[in-house]
């Protein structure tokens, strides 16, 4: 019996760092190449590379019929999806920020996330919308918007919101390769985040599992997309500043959502602050404040305390944008609040 | 259009029995057995048969929610139609659907929509796919007249211009959108005319001339099926009944006006044409009677179908294999969501 080592795989488990904006673009190349049925199509997808590059190349790699540029016509290419999706393609359509796909809504929530159900499961939808929401770039108001909850809180979708690179290839690929209406909703500050990426085509992140992003015994802030990244960097803040230990639940995915995975934490820690990019009322973390509630009433030590988006519309100016935003030190005031050791 | 006299019996049977079928389908709302809206669209047949008639076996077809003929003359069976109006399981969509979402794959039928204008994206979609899928067949996408005010109008015209999508939409124009006349909604009221600001071809045709639609039709889906050229087809026509069971359809007209148009009922005007080729008042009683026999047939099954099991609630929903990726969403769930919507199993 030979002692050497054995031969390493192939490149199949190596991972590499890259942006989460290439994680998506790999993903994308990845199933283009896979199945001929997927193809993308949005504003600004080909010729222009991608509003936000995501799409960049992969018309010159694929052509103008798997990688095709729509006019400015979001509920006509939106609904387009959903038509070709219904005959056994595979949209990916792309919207350039989640601002815009309110005018495809109509498509989205009366027609994408009825077919299942309203046809008695005799036809399906298996289409891709992706989109990132979010503010901070100065956007103003009808730029800036995170309207996540209103998504996930319609039965027939599903809604994914990735926040690490290794999550934005897995779960955009999971969402492809889903035979429902998947929502990936991106974000523009994360485009930029770094991290390691798993190489492996068949590398997909499980739909309906959360992440426990950073352990901690102490306090559960639960989040999902960039405010997951912020959450991480408050955390971090945390045991720097205060000794305080935080666990950070990243959602990953919002419909179907990992309550499990969330009130397993908040029992080991007794407290639970959910952060996200939009407003809080009525929001993704209203719905969490809820569940975590009922889940864990005889484990909560203090109330459930929630950080979104200020309720405005989000401003021009800097500074007010800036004091809008669901910024780090407001994460870790609400935090220091739950545990009592308001400064 | 030269017409076999077998397909013009065809045709007409077809005709008969969708105004039977509808006739049943009113009375049956009456006695509670069928709930929700409930369209009527007698005195369309003509329009209805007509472009049916035009679509090949591998065609697909779109409409809105006035859609029992549409089903009908498509081949979905009559008692899937009145099982689906009853709520019962052996309907089209499982009781799941209604008056206003028929649909069958199997015979190219993509429903059955109920948001005005919200099916042009989506039949504009089917005809990206049939290009996709290098299929060289064409889609029927039916809408109303009040459909043409709205943005998914333009949005899907442009796209089937501009992508060269073998798409025909069909314009119901029966004079009312609900209650509101063509005049009183529409600035341009001979609406073929909007296709020219999509450099579309477009055609206005009598819809109660069963031959001239037939022929219309034709010709247009030949274009989109040969040369991927979508158009529009309108076809002016005239609903006897109100917008729906619920309307009684006089608040907006005059019972004269309704009365003038039953004087020119399409589907007299094609009993004539058959008197014409020398069939018998008998044979034309007889293909009235096969008709009643069928609607009765339909009935009979949908009163005999069960009423979905309140446990498959959930049914269709998601596709195949989400059970588990919503199994860890139960904790903390509103109540009786366990019961009522996991307990019956998520994309079975």
């Amino acid at each position: 019996m030979s002692t050497a080592a054995p031969a390493r795989l192939p490149a199949l488990h190596d991972v590499s760092t890259m942006t989460y904006r290439e994680a998506l673009r790999l993903a994308l190349r990845e199933e283009l190449a896979r199945d001929p049925h997927v193809f993308v199509m949005g504003e600004e997808v080909g010729v222009f590379d991608g509003a936000y590059k995501v799409t960049q190349g992969l018309l010159e790699e694929f052509g103008a019929d798997r990688v095709r540029d729509t006019p400015i016509s979001e509920e006509g290419f939106v609904g387009a999806g959903v038509g070709a999706a219904m005959l056994g393609e595979r949209p990916v359509v792309e919207i350039m920020t989640l601002n815009f796909l309110l005018v495809a809504m109509d498509q989205v929530i009366n027609h994408a996330a009825k077919i299942g159900a309203m046809f008695g499961g005799e036809v399906r939808c298996p289409m891709v919308i992706r989109t990132p929401n979010g503010a901070g770039n100065q956007l103003t108001a009808q730029h800036s918007q995170s309207f996540d909850g209103w998504f996930a809180g319609t039965p027939g979708l599903k809604v994914l919101a990735p926040a690490t690179p290794a999550d934005a290839k897995g779960l955009l690929k999971a969402a492809i390769r889903d035979d429902d209406p998947v929502l990936v909703i991106e974000n523009l500050q994360i485009y930029k985040e770094h991290g390691e990426v798993p190489l492996d085509p068949d590398y997909v992140t499980p739909i309906g599992l959360a992440a426990i992003a950073r352990e901690g015994a102490d306090v559960t802030l639960v989040s999902h997309g960039f405010a997951t990244v912020r959450a991480l960097h408050v955390a971090e803040r945390l045991a720097e500043r205060h000794g305080v230990s935080a666990e950070v639940v990243d959602l990953r995915s919002l419909r179907p959502l990992d309550v499990e995975t969330v009130a397993a934490s908040v029992a080991k820690t007794g407290r639970a602050v959910c952060v996200e990019e939009g407003w809080p009322t009525y929001g993704v973390s209203a719905e969490l404040a809820a569940r975590i509630q009922r889940a864990c009433f005889d484990d909560l030590d203090a109330p459930v305390e929630r950080v979104g988006m200020a309720e405005v519309p989000l401003p021009y100016a800097k500074g007010l944008e800036t004091a809008a935003m669901p910024g780090e030190d407001r994460i870790e005031a609400a935090v220091l609040a739950t545990l009592g050791l308001a400064r | 259009m030269a017409i076999a006299t077998a397909t013009l019996r065809g045709l007409y049977e077809q005709m008969l029995l969708i105004r039977v079928f509808e006739t049943e389908a009113e009375r049956q709302y009456k006695a509670a057995r069928i709930g929700g809206y409930c369209h009527i669209s007698s005195g369309q047949e003509a329009a209805t048969v007509g472009a049916t008639h035009a679509l090949d076996a591998e065609d697909l077809l779109v409409t809105g929610y006035r859609c029992h003929g549409f089903a009908l003359a498509r081949g979905v069976p009559p008692e899937a139609v009145m099982a689906e109006l009853f709520g019962r399981v052996d309907g089209c969509a499982h009781g799941r659907g209604g008056s206003m979402h028929l649909l069958d794959a199997s015979v190219g039928y993509y429903g059955g929509w109920g948001i005005v204008a919200g099916q042009l994206p989506i039949a504009t979609g089917l005809a990206l796919g049939l290009v996709r899928q290098e299929r060289a067949q064409a889609v029927l996408c039916e809408l109303g007249d009040g459909a043409v005010n709205m943005g998914a109008w333009h949005e899907s015209l442009n796209l089937a211009s501009v992508w060269r999508l073998p798409v025909v939409f069909l314009v119901m124009n029966n004079e009312y959108g609900m209650g509101t006349s063509v005049e009183r909604a529409s600035a341009v009221t001979e609406l073929y005319r909007r296709a020219s600001a999509y450099d579309l071809p477009a055609e206005r045709v009598d819809g109660d001339d069963l031959l001239a639609v037939a022929q219309a039709a034709a010709t247009l889906l030949e274009a989109a099926r040969d040369e991927r050229q979508a158009s529009v087809l309108e076809l002016v026509t005239y609903r006897h009944r109100g917008h729906s069971v619920a309307d009684a359809g006089l608040a907006y007209r005059s019972r004269g006006e309704i009365d003038e148009h039953l004087q020119h009922d399409p589907i007299f005007r094609v009993r004539e044409l058959l008197v014409q080729e020398g069939v018998s008042d008998g044979e034309l009683d007889r293909m009235l009677e096969r008709a009643q026999e069928r609607v009765a047939v339909a009935v009979e099954v949908a009163t005999a179908s069960p009423a979905p099991a309140l446990d498959t609630l959930a049914r269709g929903m998601y596709c195949h294999g989400s059970a588990a990726q919503f199994a860890r969403m139960l904790p903390g769930a509103p109540f009786g969501e366990r019961e009522l919507v996991f307990a019956g199993g998520l994309g079975e």
